[in-house]
């Protein structure tokens, strides 16, 4: 298990430098001099001069791909280009909002679609089964901005029951005045297409063998569906979640923009408008580390569910 | 669609259905597939058309008042329209102050010239079919004309990432070894950052440096460089799987080259995986490019998209005019519902073994 993690580990060092890489290329290379993407953005062009200084524009390209390495691994981006803050006090104080938003999302999200795809698999092809499986389609083919509009007009601006947009400094009043319009948007368009997805893994496990022998030996329907057929369909709904996971740190951002939560989604939209490269940059080469160590995580969880799991 | 699915590869010795005309007897049995095949082809019949001008050519006239109701709603108020015109009344100088203003003696002749060049100032209408925007125009022409830009970015994108994946696919699974480890490092790096912020970073180096070029062409980039990978993973299974067929040493026997065989040999039977793909990213992308546009990345302001569109439904909403975010929402989902259908029915048909 310890060996197997470390190769892992050891496996993700190439992986890294390609994401530095590529976003040198992308935002060095192919986004160009930073004194032409900032002509108009920042009058002092002393501080332009700065940028492209520390950046060693100047210099040759290794020079900046080790400058940019540099970055990386000391935790230092620098200033934004467009507020003057720290990057790493940007990301560090956006991160909160957006975990208070997500993490129930996921949490809700994940519970609900599981616990409603064992009840529909369970009546498979019924008028239930049926009808459930049309709503999700209908539900999925409207576009989330839609979904956005039309709850926060109606909950927010014309029933009044939530706040139309807003946040403050403190963690409940955000979480539960704040947050649940936002989370109930997002629990109710990710519930859908999760639902559609976990009852499929359950159908697979549904008409298998073990299940029919636990029937025989008189186990009750109920321990059948939770023990045994939940057990085996836990490993395809890991891995779903696993994907998903990272995304929760980037946070729906069209939720942040819409509710005015000063997340870290609505930060990378502000950056990506003003050109703040440090920024974007800084987001997502640790999002891809982080990504990467969330995907051995799960990797490694799939041995506690499923003890058949061997490392190889 | 049809028109490809019609001509089948050239038929073997023994006239044996191949897999396009097994696929395509499949599809027609299929009545929900027929039904969103036929609703897309509705769809792209109207893009086809709106493109050359035949509809909605005119959707940039301001025909209407100010949000114009929608036919139906005639009698409603509209308060917005009014106040315009109260504004347009009010124009004229209230106060006398030709003993001061310095410009006064010039005014008589500057009005004469006015009046020379000729305005022609239509009556508009109150209401429209499905009511009008801010600037009175009707709200069912921007839809098409919008239907028209939001598909067209969805199956540009769609085809251009379909071909840089399979290529890229074919390249990794049939030469294996070291193309293969560099491809897959190339596909390791792209899926290891997550999919919304690769968009958002590609993005940000288009809106900045401007290299990507004008119009549409930025979005259209954008999706593609960053939507390849999963078609690339499918298409280097299958030529993994195809490549130590006997059919590929047969023609490697008759001195097919290595081009030759992987795409005159191998790709035939392995592009019903690229239809089906890009099927599905078509509807993705089309998604995509409504909420890129919505935040002011995808297509430019002076065009219209379903994005741009529900971009001004967002503040017409509060003053109680719906027809525009109805009328792009609802287009919009009838087309991703169809698509996706087809989608579904197209894997159905052309690769059984699937679920």
């Amino acid at each position: 298990m310890t060996a197997y993690v470390i190769r892992r580990l050891w496996q993700m060092i190439p992986t890294i430098f390609g994401v530095i890489l590529l976003i040198f290329i992308l935002f060095n290379w192919v986004g160009g001099d930073p004194a032409q993407v900032l002509a108009g953005k920042i009058s002092n062009k002393e501080q332009i001069e700065s940028i492209r200084h520390n950046l060693g524009v100047d210099r040759p390209y290794y020079v900046q791909l080790g400058i940019f390495v540099k970055q990386v691994f000391t935790f230092d981006f620098g200033r934004s280009w467009s507020t003057n803050e720290e990057v790493s006090h940007i990301i560090l104080t956006r991160i909160g909002p957006t975990l208070t938003i997500m993490v129930p999302v996921l949490i809700i999200t994940s519970s609900l679609a599981v616990m409603f795809a064992i009840m529909v698999a369970y009546v498979r092809g019924t008028m239930k089964d049926r009808g459930v499986m049309i709503v999700c389609t209908v539900v999925m083919s409207v576009s989330f901005l839609v979904y956005i509009i039309v709850f926060q007009w109606l909950f927010g601006f014309v029933l009044g029951w939530f706040p139309v947009q807003g946040w403050s400094e403190s963690f409940w009043k955000n979480l539960l005045t704040y947050s649940p319009l936002p989370i109930m948007l997002a629990v109710f368009v990710g519930l859908a297409p999760e639902l559609r997805l976990y009852r499929s893994f359950f159908l697979d496990e549904i008409h298998q063998d073990y299940v029919r022998t636990a029937r025989a030996k008189g186990v009750s329907e109920r321990k059948v569906m939770l023990k045994h057929v939940m057990r085996n369909a836990l490993i395809p709904i890991l891995t779903n979640v696993g994907i998903a996971l990272p995304g929760i740190f980037v946070g729906s951002f069209l939720l942040e923009v819409f509710f005015s939560i000063p997340g870290l989604g609505r930060e990378i939209i502000t950056a990506v408008n003003r050109s703040d490269f440090p920024v974007i940059k800084a987001v997502t080469v640790y999002l891809a580390i982080v990504t990467m160590l969330i995907n051995l995580g799960v990797d490694v969880m799939y041995k506690v569910v499923d003890p058949r799991v061997s490392f190889k | 669609m049809s028109a490809v699915l019609d001509n089948p590869p050239a038929a073997t010795v023994h006239e044996s259905p191949g897999l396009w005309t097994l696929g395509w007897r499949r599809l027609r049995k299929d009545k929900v597939g027929m039904a969103s095949l036929a609703v897309v082809v509705v769809f792209l019949a109207m893009m086809v058309l709106s493109f050359f001008g035949v509809i909605a050519g005119d959707w940039n006239k301001e025909k209407g008042v100010s949000y114009a109701n929608p036919e139906f709603l005639a009698g409603a108020e509209n308060l917005e329209a009014k106040s315009m015109a109260a504004k347009e009344v009010s124009k004229a100088p209230p106060v006398d102050l030709s003993d001061i203003d310095p410009l006064a003696p010039r005014y008589k002749e500057w009005e004469e010239r006015t009046k020379q060049i000729a305005v022609n100032e239509v009556k508009r209408a109150e209401v429209l079919p499905f009511g009008g925007d801010k600037w009175g125009r009707d709200v069912i022409k921007k839809a098409v004309k919008g239907a028209q830009i939001s598909i067209f970015v969805g199956i540009a994108s769609g085809l251009l990432a379909v071909v840089i994946g399979t290529f890229l696919g074919a390249m990794a699974g049939y030469w294996g070894g070291k193309v293969n480890d560099l491809l897959e490092w190339f596909y390791n790096i792209f899926t290891s950052i997550p999919y919304i912020l690769l968009i958002l970073a590609f993005a940000a180096v288009a809106q900045a440096s401007g290299k990507f070029g004008k119009g549409i062409m930025p979005i259209v980039l954008i999706l593609s460089l960053t939507g390849w990978t999963g078609i690339y993973r499918l298409i280097r299974a299958e030529y993994i799987k195809h490549s130590n067929r006997e059919y590929v040493k047969a023609a490697q026997a008759i001195g097919a080259s290595n081009m030759s065989r992987m795409f005159r040999h191998i790709l035939p039977n392995v592009s019903h995986v690229s239809l089906v793909q890009l099927s599905q990213l078509t509807v993705g992308f089309i998604k995509a490019e409504v909420i890129l546009s919505f935040l002011g990345f995808g297509v430019p302001v002076d065009s219209v998209s379903w994005g741009t569109m529900l971009s001004e439904a967002q503040n017409e909403l509060v003053i109680g005019k719906w027809w525009q975010l109805v009328a792009a929402g609802a287009s919009m989902a009838v087309l991703v519902t169809a698509f996706s259908l087809l989608t579904d029915s197209l894997r159905d048909a052309l690769d059984p073994k699937l679920k």
